[in-house]
């Protein structure tokens, strides 16, 4: 048994051994789970792919005279404006202004939130422009002004829902091609597309939530952040397998990290035509091998992780809930499926590739001391569900409805 | 005696030449085999021909003099879609939708995304599908 100071220790003193999960799984066949989790300190998991409930909170500083921006847009793009007078905050799936979304269908989506985001870590200079209805305190009534990042207060990135613990793969079960955020999914069952980095992936190497939790500190697009909360729409209460792994989208993080320290290799605008605009974000999520059970999970094989086919054509619009049928990484990873006896080329949405990479940089960041782990200050839980968005007629509550 | 080859082509007609047969010429006169990838001909209006001819040498460089002689851009440099490397994040969505396999997983271990730009029809399925706009077209 190990404790996050004994790991904390060994890191700071440049003596920590770190694997990558996708390096652990030889290592533990190797030498056993036993003397593996003797020696090994952390497990590093990442993952590489668009996460559309990404955004930040920007601050511009006060301009003489002041301004209480009521409305406000980044190269075009809308940024809320219902917080401070100069705090904004700048969604990934924005649209820009003027964009004709699906009226020519599909759309492009070239430039959006995403792609401001993108833009603003890689250093670039962007336009401001904010509208006021005037305030006594805050009396000029529009600005225009061209920025960077380094012009801003704070560039802090809020992320609501991050990291879905396992997917679905999609397919399209009709004759007309499909446009998702899923990809593109050719008629007929062509194709099918799955996003998640399977056995790299941070919460299918902890899939009962013993060490990532809220408080738990990732690397993220290369700056130290940590969960702040449980992601939305996390749902612990899930199908899982004997290996107690979910066999669909189940947990989910909430992160945050200053931009200002992050990499833009890592955080990418992303266009998906006839969908919309995300944005392409990387996170490390170190795991501590506080125990044999711990280690014994984060061993997880993509063999071993099942993901559900739905038909996004029909099943998943209409809500119907309908699973198709159940396939694994390893068969996703081979280019192919079986879908009720035809054979489905598959494509990705998320990098493993880049994962790979992710997790390398954050297991040399770890060993040479750079990074320490967190001890988690909140449980994410294991006993909630997804409740549904029900159409409801309204109460009259005075007439005893 | 002569060697066979393939050559990629790209022509690129002003509006005046949209209204000649070209193709019928290529392969009754030079006895050339000629697969179209990708074509815009439409009367009175600018157009470009995407193709690749195969046949012996001598026929082709004879086509190429033949083509020489209408009010045509040839492009011969081979290049048609490009890939940027530095934009691509090897996701991998692009690989399933190529249909001549020019994008393919180039290492199974790393997952690497890789370009062979020889096997590259011209389709331009990459450059819709690319969340990243890692692909892109000259033309």
């Amino acid at each position: 048994m190990k404790t996050y100071e004994q790991i904390n220790q060994r890191i700071e003193s440049g003596k920590a051994v770190v694997l990558t999960a996708d390096e652990i799984i030889d290592y533990v066949d190797k030498k056993g789970l036993e003397a593996a989790a003797e020696e090994v300190d952390v497990v590093t998991t990442a993952t590489f792919g668009p996460m559309c409930s990404s955004g930040c909170f920007l601050n511009f500083g006060h301009s003489k005279p002041k301004i209480r921006m009521s409305e406000a847009w980044v190269e075009d793009v809308p940024v809320y404006t219902g917080i401070a007078a100069v705090d904004v905050y700048l969604g990934a799936t924005q649209l820009r202004h003027g964009d004709p979304a699906n009226m020519y269908y599909p759309g492009e989506f070239r430039y959006g939130g995403g792609h401001v985001i993108e833009d603003l870590i890689a250093g670039k200079t962007l336009q401001l422009f904010a509208l006021s209805y005037g305030t006594d305190c805050y009396p000029l009534r529009e600005m225009r002004t061209y920025f960077t990042i380094d012009d801003l207060n704070q560039a802090i990135m809020v992320n609501p829902r991050n990291c879905y613990q396992n997917y679905n793969v999609a397919i399209n079960d009709s004759d007309k091609t499909v446009h998702s955020y899923m990809g593109c999914l050719e008629p007929r069952r062509k194709n099918a597309n799955y996003c998640s980095a399977g056995q790299l992936s941070p919460l299918l190497n902890d899939p009962a939530y013993d060490t990532i939790g809220v408080g738990t500190k990732v690397w993220l697009a290369g700056a130290q952040g940590h969960v702040y909360a449980e992601g939305t729409q996390h749902a612990g209460d899930c199908e899982r397998t004997p290996g107690g792994v979910p066999t669909g989208g189940a947990g989910t993080l909430a992160l945050t990290a200053d931009m200002k320290q992050m990499r833009p290799e890592f955080v990418r605008g992303a266009s998906f035509r006839g969908y919309g605009i995300s944005l392409g974000l990387g996170v490390g999520v170190p795991i501590p091998v506080l125990n044999e059970d711990v280690l014994k999970r984060a061993c997880v094989r993509d063999r071993d992780i099942l993901a559900p086919v739905v038909d996004y054509s029909g099943d998943y619009p209409r809500n119907t809930g309908k699973i198709i049928c159940h396939v694994s990484y390893e068969q996703l990873r081979n280019g192919e499926i079986e879908v009720e006896g035809q054979t489905v080329a598959v494509g990705s949405l998320s990098s493993y590739h880049t994962a790979l990479e992710i997790a390398n940089l954050l297991a040399d960041e770890i060993r040479s001391g750079d990074f320490l782990l967190a001890r988690p200050i909140a449980p994410l839980l294991k006993d909630t569900k997804m409740k549904p968005l029900v159409a409801r007629e309204k109460r009259d509550e005075r007439n005893g409805d | 005696m002569s060697e066979t080859a393939t050559k990629k082509l790209m022509l690129f007609f002003p509006r005046w030449e949209s209204e000649k047969p070209i193709i019928y010429h290529l392969v009754k006169d030079y006895n050339l085999v000629v697969n179209v990838y990708r074509a815009k001909i439409t009367p009175e209006e600018e157009g470009y021909l995407a193709l690749d001819v195969s046949g012996n040498m001598v026929d082709i460089e004879r086509a190429m003099d033949f083509l020489g002689t209408f009010d045509v851009t040839i492009n011969d440099a081979e290049k048609g879609v490009t890939r940027d490397t530095e934009r691509c994040t090897h996701c991998g969505h692009c690989v399933v939708h190529c249909p001549s396999g020019a994008l393919y997983i180039g290492d199974e271990a790393s997952r690497e995304v890789a370009y062979n730009a020889e096997r590259c029809i011209e389709c331009l399925a990459c450059i819709r599908v690319c969340p990243y706009a890692a692909c892109a077209s000259g033309f």
